[in-house]
């Protein structure tokens, strides 16, 4: 059986449509709040697969995600760090992302060895701020799917449609020469298009960044999501949970199948745990 | 005990994006009136601005604890620094960072004590997580640094227009030069007033009221602001002579409460003497009517009576049937007070309470609506008397109170409606709504005997004391200042813990019954709860957000984010270790009895005892005079646009009329507005309020597939009808055609109007006017009509009376306006289509009869009325057919469901011109037709006959489009059950051209991108 924990929290709330896309793919899903983890945290390992949806954690006035983060950071962090070490596969949507952000996890350190630094504490090197426009934005937008570790996205096609809905989606970086660096590594999975560069295949990040709404939050390098170097964390602002059928697009423009291109993500991430389980039994 | 600053601001301009967003506000400011500001605008170099957060903290620190505080849980590592001045250090940097070549103005903004604080909030809950004790109190605070060229009087001007609003919030001015303003800052800490100013008043008082006369009792009833008129008054006399002893200040405010206008709707349940009159004064019909509500609303629903009704009328929310297994409750409420005075404070309330009003029917949110009434826009604050915010503050205040609420419970808002006329100036109007899904049968309502009384959710503090009175009332600029304590900030996250608890405790079957606490606090719900049984409250149980409340302010606080539960005893552990782990406070103040009485008692004193019946029953009814005098006043083509009116268009310019319509801010694109709410969070939004390939198309009604765990594909169909032009001609007509708005709405995406349900929302002037009561019979006789002849039943309403403003004397009334949001059901949500044009070659079909009905029509609004007037001398509001209407809709729902009709559109606001605009640009498509083959019944000249074609707002017309191959069936099917008056008037094109012939004269040929433009609002903004 391949368990998916999908974490609640206070002002999380889409806990129950990523839970009903966990199922459709085959997970074993169960929503757990963060009370009860912080009561047990080994529980975490009992686990396969960790998603952090999306929402306002705490309210989100802090920073979105920084009360969340903190509070995994203490008291969940050493299991995280095994649980992500280990390479079981981690989501953050949206206020998750902001929350793997916040908690140093994303991009994560330069990994040699999947085993090692189980003590270091990670530290912030980018984030996720208030959108260029000061405002919060909800829209269809076109993601580009570009070479990278993250397991998450692999086989999605070059595009795919998702929608966003945040106020705090600009990624951005400390120091933005480290951009080259993510870019190198294979670590920017998911970056914002228009249907102009759609139609001459050229999706590459570090392009000039595309004009809004395309890029709907100003973010650096068009980042719509990032994952870790080994590909196992990622976190990403558009919401793959709202797209797990075709009737859900606003062409009602779904796969083959009717499903929607959102499910892809968790698919890959069944598909892994289970390999990944077989593995490791 | 330190006490600390704590600025936090961003390490660079391009990350500071609120200052960005304000540098374009502040230009939006009539620039004429600020000479230092416009020196700037038009000057080389751009307005400097910057905004920091204030963090104001008292307690035990630690020198480290502090800088860990501000690292770690204040300051973004990345694009953020804070600077710590404390009252003993100071820092020296702080300062020098203003030390700028032309010294800046400094403005620092903070809440009045007792205001939400959700930031200190979350500030105390981080402390704890980095495991800091000392820490004591906070206080939040905004600080905007602006530029030093400014004039002082500009700079004073600016924060009163935007930075700052008197009713919740304070604020101070400093020069950066001022050597002493950082200590200047830390005298003013605004932490601890919060308790220091409240003073002690903590038992009842009684008033003295046997042996008033009826000047005396008035008197009282003003002065103590108790909102209740000389009849009411001397009953409560007479309950006391009776009861030989004084009243305490708890039960005169409980009364007073609960026969409040909000409360008990007693105009809507009066008894009136009813007159319709001519020019002359004859009296030409004379009729006594049982109450509005009895005769006119519930009966129709009693006569209508479908199968699928579950509850109406009876509790919070109405209920219908939705699937097998499951139910859905939906209500709409107002909040147009609070939202005038302070409109981010007052939408964020609302949504609040009309979501409580749904958990109250024990459903789970799924989605909300709202309708929006605001000024004309472009009035600038000085043309309004002092207190009026201007409708561009209110428009952007109330959005974002919407937003913050809506987005941060997860709660889809998904339908709704902005309206812009000068009758709004004064008396803006904020509809909310919210639908729920609960199971079949799972909304408990028996209280029993021995029943706890469960509090959860926020503290209760002075906030909103008086808020159903005041509600009820008129308001003026002193009553706004008084008020401020009706006025709140939501605390939406604690509403979503609430939820979450509560739809736990639902499905345990942990609650007997289930309340909110909306207007009059605990006095309404639990009064209202213990109707039948009786109930005992202790208030000295109840948590508080500070000391020092009297009796009466606990047992009437409106603090927000509060529910009322009755557990039996065996159920209360189970309840509380729920709320201990969603972090929700609940506490038991008190028990249900059996003896029909209301008491209430404060650490072991009676402060109330009151018999049940007498506050429930004891209210006098009312009986209140209204007059109707037929057509009013108000010129036909009385338009709120100058701007709009300067182009001088005739009745014949059929191009520049279209034009001037897609660009009136009513019928213009929301999607700016739209976007700041999300409409897709729970993932069932199937049909989206923004709809076609352009992306920004008007959907006529969205849908919903909540269900995820079952297999069932059924669907909500939500949509609203506002005309309250309309109005100004007839109040019935208004009524009639906003049901059959609501209706065409829900047909032209896929509903079915044999299983939908409407709302009424009534939002008039004072009902002791009787020519504003006639103007409401007339409403609600229409309400009665249309929902009879449409067979669609009411399930729930709300009247908002005394929407009126008073200033030198003068009555403004707001322009009456009725909403009906209607939500239908069908069996499958992917049967249903969108307005946007499909495919190049399909037939375009006007469903309905045009006929000459421009009275209160939109054309009016942007026509000249000496070409308007002359040409249409004898027009009319448009009258439903209710008959050929329910005909009409019910068999293109059902051919739409059957896939007959790839897209259709409801003909309103600007008729079928803006119609077919709105079909081809959210499609981007063209369309070519012959309005010569519309189906109408007007003899007129041909140049007006194209006029109104085009342009008449008859009701229960649609456009359809239809691909050839399914035309012989379509047509087929239609004419089987009934339907006759329809004809195919074109089709769509390839080109990108808006084609409009009569016959063989062209009337319009416009590109697409042109009317996209226009509806923009492009060439306006520019």
């Amino acid at each position: 059986m391949t368990r998916a924990l999908v974490l609640r929290a206070p002002g999380i709330n889409c806990d129950r449509e990523t839970a009903h896309a966990c199922r459709l793919v085959g997970f074993e899903t169960e929503l757990v709040h963060i009370n009860h983890l912080l009561r047990a945290p080994e529980r975490l390992l009992a686990f396969d697969f960790l998603v952090i949806p999306g929402g306002f954690s705490y309210g989100d006035n802090l920073g979105a995600g920084t009360l969340l983060a903190k509070n995994l950071t203490v008291h969940v962090g050493q299991q995280l760090q095994q649980f992500i070490g280990e390479g079981r596969p981690v989501l953050g949507i949206c206020n998750g992302f902001q929350v793997l952000v916040r908690a140093g996890l994303l991009p994560g350190q330069i990994v040699e060895a999947p085993d090692i630094s189980h003590t270091k504490t990670p530290t912030q090197t980018c984030s996720l701020t208030d959108n260029a426009s000061a405002q919060f934005e909800c829209r269809w937008i076109r993601l580009a799917v570009q070479q990278s570790s993250c397991i998450f996205t692999c086989d999605a096609g070059e595009v795919i449609e998702l929608p966003v809905a945040h106020g705090e989606g600009r990624f951005v970086l400390a120091h933005p020469r480290s951009l080259a660096q993510l870019q190198a590594r294979g670590q920017i999975p998911l970056v914002y298009t228009t249907l102009e560069s759609m139609a001459i295949g050229n999706f590459d990040a570090g392009d000039p960044t595309i004009p809004y709404p395309d890029n709907p939050n100003g973010s650096l390098g068009n980042i719509a999501g990032i994952c870790n170097a080994q590909g196992n964390v990622l976190g990403l602002m558009p919401h793959p949970e709202r797209f797990v059928n075709a009737l859900q697009h606003p062409q009602r423009r779904g796969m083959v199948n009717g499903e929607g291109d959102g499910l892809l993500i968790f698919k890959n991430a069944f598909e892994y745990a289970r390999q990944r389980e077989r593995i490791v039994l | 005990m330190t006490t600390l600053l704590i600025e936090v601001e961003a390490v660079s301009q391009e990350y500071d994006a609120q200052a960005n967003k304000l540098a374009r506000e502040i230009l939006f400011l009539p620039i004429k009136h600020l000479p230092s500001l416009a020196a700037i605008a038009t000057g080389n170099t751009p307005l400097t601005l910057r905004t920091a957060h204030l963090y104001y903290l008292t307690g035990n620190l630690s020198l480290t604890e502090i800088d860990r505080l501000a690292q770690q849980l204040l300051a973004d590592p990345v694009m953020q620094k804070a600077h710590i001045s404390t009252s003993s250090v100071k820092l020296t940097t702080h300062q020098e960072q203003y030390q700028e070549q032309i010294p800046a103005y400094i403005i620092d903004v903070f809440f009045h004590a007792g205001v939400t604080d959700t930031l200190a909030e979350s500030v105390m809950n981080g402390a704890s997580l980095l495991d800091i004790r000392g820490l004591e109190q906070v206080a939040t605070g905004k600080r905007y640094i602006l530029d030093g060229r400014l004039s002082e009087t500009d700079v004073q001007y600016i924060t009163e227009a935007l930075l700052y609003n008197p009713v919740i919030q304070q604020y101070s001015l400093h020069r950066s030069r001022q050597e002493d303003f950082q200590t200047g800052d830390l005298q003013d800490v605004p932490a601890g007033r919060s308790q220091a100013q409240v003073e002690a008043r903590t038992s009842a008082n009684r008033f003295h009221i046997l042996d008033m006369t009826d000047e005396e009792l008035l008197e009282l009833s003003k002065a103590g602001m108790l909102a209740l008129d000389l009849e009411e008054m001397r009953a409560i006399q007479a309950y006391y002579r009776e009861q030989q002893r004084e009243p305490t200040d708890v039960e005169l405010e409980t009364l007073a409460q609960t026969w409040s206008e909000h409360c008990s709707h007693k105009s809507f349940k009066a008894t009136i003497d009813y007159y319709e009159v001519d020019s002359a004064g004859t009296i030409l019909k004379e009729e006594t009517i049982d109450g509005l509500l009895k005769q006119y609303i519930m009966h129709a629903t009693e006569q209508i009576n479908p199968p699928w009704l579950v509850s109406a009328f009876s509790d919070n929310a109405g209920i219908i049937r939705f699937t097998r297994s499951h139910d859905i409750a939906f209500k709409v409420e107002t909040h147009n007070h609070p939202s005038a005075i302070e409109p981010f404070g007052g939408a964020n309330t609302g949504i609040g309470g009309v979501i409580r009003d749904v958990l109250g029917v024990s459903a789970q949110p799924i989605a909300c609506t709202d309708v929006l009434c605001f000024g004309t826009a472009g009035t600038v604050g000085e043309d309004l008397p002092p207190g009026i915010l201007s409708p561009h503050r209110i428009a952007n205040g109330v959005v974002d109170g919407i937003r913050d609420y809506g987005n941060k419970m997860g709660i889809p808002t998904v339908n709704g409606a902005v309206l812009y006329d000068r009758g709004y100036l004064y008396n803006p109007l904020v509809f909310c709504g919210c639908l729920g899904v609960l199971p079949h049968g799972g909304h408990p309502r028996r209280v029993r005997s021995g029943d706890l009384i469960v509090v959860l959710g926020g503290r209760t503090g002075r906030d909103g004391i008086h808020g159903a009175t005041f509600s009820s009332g008129e308001m003026s600029r002193e009553l706004s200042a008084r008020a401020g304590s009706a006025v709140q900030i939501g605390a939406p996250i604690t509403e979503k813990k609430v939820t979450d608890v509560l739809i736990q405790a639902r499905d345990r079957h942990l609650y007997t019954s289930i309340t909110d606490c909306g207007a009059g606090g605990f006095s309404s719900a639990i009064g209202e709860m213990g109707e039948e049984t009786g109930a005992r409250v202790e208030l000295a149980n109840v948590p508080l957000k500070y000391a020092g409340l009297a009796p009466w302010e606990i047992w009437l606080s409106e603090a927000q984010e509060r529910m009322v539960l009755a557990v039996p005893p065996d159920h209360l552990t189970d309840l509380l270790e729920i709320c201990t782990l969603e972090e929700v406070e609940a506490s038991v103040i008190g028990s249900f009895t059996g003896d029909k009485r209301l008491v209430v008692s404060y650490h072991g004193e009676v402060v109330a005892d009151l018999d049940m019946v007498f506050l429930h029953k004891g209210r006098p009814r009312r009986r209140l005079e209204a007059t109707w005098t037929g057509r009013q006043e108000t010129p036909i083509s009385a338009s709120n646009f100058a701007a709009l009116k300067e182009n001088n268009l005739s009745v014949k310019n059929h191009s520049g009329i279209l034009l001037a319509l897609l660009c009136h801010p009513t019928i213009a694109s929301k999607e700016a507005i739209i976007r700041r709410y999300d409409h897709e969070v729970q993932g069932a939004t199937v049909l989206k309020p923004l709809v076609g390939k352009a992306g920004n198309g008007p959907g006529d009604a969205v849908v919903l597939q909540p269900i995820l765990d079952e297999p069932t594909g059924a669907g909500i169909v939500i949509s609203n009808g506002i005309n309250p032009l309309y109005g100004r001609i007839d109040p019935y007509a208004m009524a009639t055609n906003a049901i059959d708005e609501a209706l065409r709405n829900l047909t032209a995406v896929g509903g079915d109007i044999e299983h939908a349900a409407i709302l009424d929302n009534f939002c008039w002037g004072n009902p002791t006017d009787p020519v504003q009561l006639g103007m409401l019979v007339r409403a609600a006789k229409g309400c009665h009509d249309a929902a009879i002849g449409f067979r669609v039943p009411f399930i729930s309403g709300k009247d908002s009376l005394n929407n009126e403003y008073r200033t030198s004397g003068q009555r403004l009334p707001v322009l009456p306006t009725l909403l009906i949001s209607a939500a239908g059901v069908i069996d499958d949500a992917a049967r249903t289509i969108d307005m946007s044009l499909k495919d190049a070659g399909n037939l375009l079909y006007q469903i309905g009869i045009t006929r000459n009905e421009l009275g209160g029509s939109y054309l009016a609004e942007v026509v000249e009325s000496t070409t308007f007037e002359p040409s249409f001398p004898q027009t009319n509001v448009p009258q439903v057919d209710f008959q050929a209407a329910r005909t009409r809709m019910k068999a293109l729902g059902n051919a739409i469901r059957a896939g007959m009709i790839v897209s259709c559109h409801d003909l309103s606001e600007g008729g079928l011109a803006v119609a077919s605009a709105e079909m081809a640009l959210a499609g981007s498509r063209g369309i070519h037709m012959d309005i010569g083959k519309a189906r109408h019944d007007i003899s007129m000249p041909e140049d007006s006959l194209a006029t109104l074609l085009l342009f008449s707002e008859s009701a229960s017309r649609f456009l359809v489009e239809v691909v050839p191959e399914q035309q012989h069936r379509f047509e087929a099917y239609m004419r089987s059950q009934g339907v006759r008056d329809f004809a195919c008037i074109g089709e769509v094109t390839e080109s990108d051209r808006f084609i409009v012939q009569y016959r063989t004269q062209k009337l319009v040929d416009l590109p697409v991108a042109t009317l996209q433009s226009a509806w923009r609002r492009e060439e306006v903004k520019a």
